[in-house]
């Protein structure tokens, strides 16, 4: 009597278990999540650091500096981004490239035609670093767009075969293009963009095209 | 054109590399001219490769031009490079739309 009451008990916990299963791991599944995501977020909170975060924009900005012409991190320090020329067109480098690219801080780098102003393509483009040594993959604002810049100077082809490639409008405003790209034009005219550009004429000997922005 | 490494000592390399919420860190330094010290170089290099970065050496052409060369191994790095600069590998993908 025993037995039979024993394994019909035996029974009915396994068919219950077998019933609510998926139920309850999901649930135990939602809860470490939970916890997990909690726990995460209390790091992250601890793990911020304001002082830092500046402390490694400036060490960035001093490495662009470094590496960029005196006149690209004029750029970059006045208007926020650089100004890349295209090296796959017809027409390569300052010498009246093709085309040429926007390279902001953690935004798409903006295909564009210097004749026209008119915008090609967005690339988009990320160098996650998944060790994420405080809480973060993104690299400072100024290290994004030195490898952006590295990466279009050594091996264009490469970059563009690894980004993902969208229609103007998809992640940057075009109007914020047309925008920097009027920027741009007015910052070349001014002094030290005329100065800059007379200096690297005379070392390169050569002419960087003109811009037209579109209307 | 020929390129040169953006370089005040050419005999001291340096191994940076780009780290979030940081800047640059220093992975090593030495003298390629002297044996331990390119081995420490070349192990650091290998180290980073093999963690999916990336390597640039910021060169300049004679012209004055700056530029960069990506490498994949030391051996491609040139001789006399001050630096050579490690950073994550590019991924496609982007945030959240500006708009």
């Amino acid at each position: 009597m025993l037995l039979a009451l024993g394994t019909a008990a035996l029974v009915l916990v396994v068919l219950v278990w077998e019933l609510c299963r998926s139920r309850v791991l999901a649930g135990v599944a939602r809860i470490r999540g939970q916890l997990l995501h909690a726990r995460s977020r209390e790091a992250a909170q601890v793990n911020y650091d304001p002082g830092r975060e500046r402390r490694a924009e400036q060490r960035a900005r001093e490495l662009l500096r470094s590496c960029v012409e005196p006149s690209d991190w004029e750029m970059y320090r006045d208007l926020g981004f650089l100004r890349v020329w295209g090296g796959l067109g017809e027409r390569e480098h300052a010498a009246g490239a093709s085309y040429g690219y926007l390279i902001y801080p953690h935004r798409p780098i903006v295909a564009y035609l210097p004749q026209t102003g008119a915008l090609l393509n967005e690339y988009c483009v990320a160098f996650p670093d998944h060790s994420r040594p405080y809480g973060s993959a993104r690299l400072p604002d100024a290290d994004d767009v030195l490898a952006k810049w590295m990466a279009l100077k050594a091996d264009e082809r490469r970059l563009i075969d690894e980004a993902n490639m969208h229609l103007p409008g998809r992640q940057v405003d075009p109007e914020r293009v047309r925008r920097d790209l009027l920027r741009l034009s007015r910052w070349e005219r001014e002094p030290r963009g005329v100065l800059a550009r007379g200096v690297e004429r005379a070392t390169a000997g050569e002419r960087a095209p003109g811009i037209v922005p579109a209307a | 054109m020929t390129s040169h490494a953006v370089c005040h000592n050419p005999v001291t390399m340096k191994l940076l590399r780009m780290k979030p919420g940081h800047g640059e860190i220093l992975l090593a330094e030495g003298d390629v001219a002297v044996a331990e010290q390119e081995r420490e170089l070349i192990e650091a290099f290998r180290r980073e490769l093999d963690a999916g970065m990336w390597a640039a050496v910021p060169t300049e052409r004679r012209d004055g031009r700056r530029q960069a060369e990506l490498v994949k191994s030391f051996s491609d790095v040139p001789r006399d490079a001050e630096r050579v600069i490690f950073f994550p590998r590019a991924a496609g993908g982007c945030g959240q739309a500006e708009r």
